[in-house]
């Protein structure tokens, strides 16, 4: 039986690329010190990497109470197996009661894979993170059935309680630069015969774009009615105007008009810029899922009865093709005054 | 070669309509359909079939009985035989409960056989639930290898080689046989039922394995077994509708538009 008063903290696992903390993490540092505060417990940023200095100076300026850190070769880039056998001695080790984990591909694929070994429950894709006032448990808020239902998902009786948590929803807090806290080094070899699967190539299909799209303060997206490839041109010219990144609805990644990487909704990613400007994207609830934790949403579309329009602060019945260069231009020569 | 698709039964959560009175779910009505991911988890396996004929394909899926018109779809496309898991005891399942029960199914199935599994295919997860969790929950039962979010799968030298979406792009990967591959939406056309392929799928017998015959734990099935429990559900609200500009000259009211964001403080 697990014993609950041995299970204390709350985890963050802060994933990384080449290093460098991705922003998800940093953002579940600010839900976490709220409930860690509630629950009056240590919240602990959990990272894994080759080099983690930088990563460690962020979960500091961050708000993490705590950091423990495994750096080794085995870690460099993200291999569930490597990063699986590594939680699961740490989380055996010191017994965290909760973990945040973000819900990028990295973090779908690794929280299944860790709260199966615990034998304990995961809830995927939260976008509300809360005490149950009754028992004491987290309570995981989640959309389901593509968004149009809303759940909230205990795990009464096993420990640790984990889920993941969607990027972007939540706001990082403001960094305390100089920050320092306590961290706990440990280095955890991975053996070799736990290692099943190994990486042929990687390519960045984005690379080229000037600002990610979970990073990004502004977004410009378009959807079906950018009508083709071509479409995304004026969309493109918003972005670079304003100093944004490149989204877009499944129906143009369906049509093969830009690449999976900028899908922004249920099936791709979610997004919670300050900015979030739809072009002829009609707002199924599978993309208002992904987006409509964005601050302010400006809709263009042609059609008035675009459901878009019911979530948007700002919008115009319009063609695009006129709209965007008008808003473009007037951009520009703000920029320029 | 041997390899298992796990299916699932959901509503077409792109058909769900919420009453506007009562603020509900809208069930009735709303066609059931095999899981969207699972067509193309289904399709990978079929593609390694067209390869190397000697392959088969079995299909398995968890639900209710009329989960069985899933199983008949995909043994019309092309699947060699299909298993339905269904029983009372396995009602209410999370998803630790749920790849528990599938991971002893297909035990049970390589045990009839005495015949491995190569590779255990899902879909990305599925679009009532959206998890994505049984996947990898499934390979870590089983102690294998998984590949999440697969586009394309080959094989070579004895190894599953996936290609697969990543954060900002996509990467190959090498993975040892035998491994649990979950598939995403890949960019390739999907297969149709032929009449051949349809009369073949009536006359195929489809077994249904309860749990007399599978014979699992029953502290680890259905809710019994499910960790984490719905504590309530609820429809997510719209926030109400803001400025909405329209007009004749679309480009007037795009400057108009930048002005007001501009005084607003938004951009």
């Amino acid at each position: 039986m697990t014993n609950f008063a041995d299970y204390k903290n709350l985890w963050v696992f802060l994933e990384t690329a080449e290093g460098k903390a991705k922003s998800v993490g940093l953002e579940l540092l600010n839900p976490g010190r709220r409930i860690a505060d509630q629950l009056g417990c240590k919240l602990v940023a959990v990272l894994f990497g080759a080099d983690n200095a930088e990563a460690e100076k962020a979960a500091a300026e961050y708000g993490a109470d705590e950091i423990i850190s495994v750096e080794g070769p085995d870690y460099a880039v993200y291999f569930t197996d490597a990063y699986a056998y590594g939680m699961h001695v740490l989380v055996e080790k010191y017994k965290p009661e909760i973990i945040f984990v973000g819900a990028t591909n990295v973090g779908r694929d690794f929280a299944p894979r860790v709260s199966c070994r615990l034998k304990t429950g995961l809830t995927a894709d939260c976008t509300s993170l809360d005490i149950d006032a009754e028992t004491g448990n987290m309570a995981w808020t989640r959309p389901a059935f593509g968004g149009n239902l809303m759940a909230t998902i205990l795990c009464p009786d096993t420990r640790p309680q984990i889920g993941t948590v969607r990027p972007g929803v939540f706001k990082k807090a403001p960094p305390q630069p100089g920050r320092t806290v306590p961290i706990i080094k440990e280095s955890i070899p991975v053996p070799q015969e736990e290692i099943k699967v190994e990486l042929v190539e990687s390519v960045k299909e984005i690379a080229n774009e000037l600002v990610k799209l979970e990073d990004a303060e502004i977004i410009v997206s378009g959807g079906r009615g950018v009508g083709g490839p071509e479409g995304f041109a004026p969309v493109r010219e918003l972005a670079n105007a304003l100093g944004a990144a490149v989204g877009s609805s499944r129906a143009a990644v369906d049509a093969g008009w830009i690449p999976h990487a900028h899908q922004v909704g249920q099936t791709g990613k979610t997004v919670g810029p300050k900015v979030y400007i739809a072009c002829g994207i009609s707002g199924a609830i599978q993309h208002l899922a992904g987006m409509s934790g964005s601050d302010c949403i400006i809709a263009i579309n042609k059609d008035p009865e675009a459901p878009i329009f019911k979530v948007a602060d700002y919008g115009i019945v319009g063609d695009l093709f006129k709209v965007l260069p008008a808003m473009t231009k007037e951009v520009l020569r703000q920029k320029s005054e | 070669m041997n390899v298992v698709v796990c299916v699932k039964q959901v509503p077409d959560t792109t058909e769900i309509k919420i009453d506007p009175v009562t603020n509900t779910l809208m069930r009735e009505g709303v066609p059931s359909i095999l899981n969207t991911f699972d067509t193309y988890a289904l399709e990978a396996a079929l593609r390694l079939k067209d390869a190397d004929k000697s392959t088969k394909v079995t299909v398995i899926s968890m639900g209710l009985p009329k989960a069985k018109d899933v199983l008949k779809e995909a043994l019309s496309v092309g699947a060699d035989e299909a298993f339905l898991v269904s029983d009372r005891p396995f009602g209410g399942a999370d998803t630790l409960a749920t790849s528990y029960t599938l991971t002893r199914t297909i035990q049970f199935l390589e045990e009839r056989k005495g015949e491995k599994f190569d590779i255990i295919f899902c879909g990305k997860q599925a679009i009532d639930g959206d998890t994505a969790q049984v996947g990898p929950e499934v390979a870590e039962h089983m102690g294998y290898a998984q590949v999440t979010y697969a586009t394309e799968v080959e094989l070579e030298n004895g190894k599953a080689i996936v290609r697969k979406d990543t954060d900002d792009g996509y990467c190959v990967l090498a993975a040892q046989l035998p491994c649990v591959i979950s598939v995403t939406k890949a960019p390739y056309e999907l297969r149709f039922a032929t009449i051949k392929g349809k009369l073949k799928a009536n006359r195929t017998e489809i077994e249904t394995l309860t749990n007399e015959v599978l014979q699992i734990e029953p502290d680890r099935i259905g809710l019994k077994g499910s960790p984490t429990k719905v504590k309530k559900s609820f429809t997510p609200e719209l926030k109400k509708a803001g400025i909405v500009l329209s007009g004749d000259d679309p480009g007037a009211m795009g400057t108009k538009l930048v002005g007001m964001l501009r005084d607003a403080k938004v951009l």
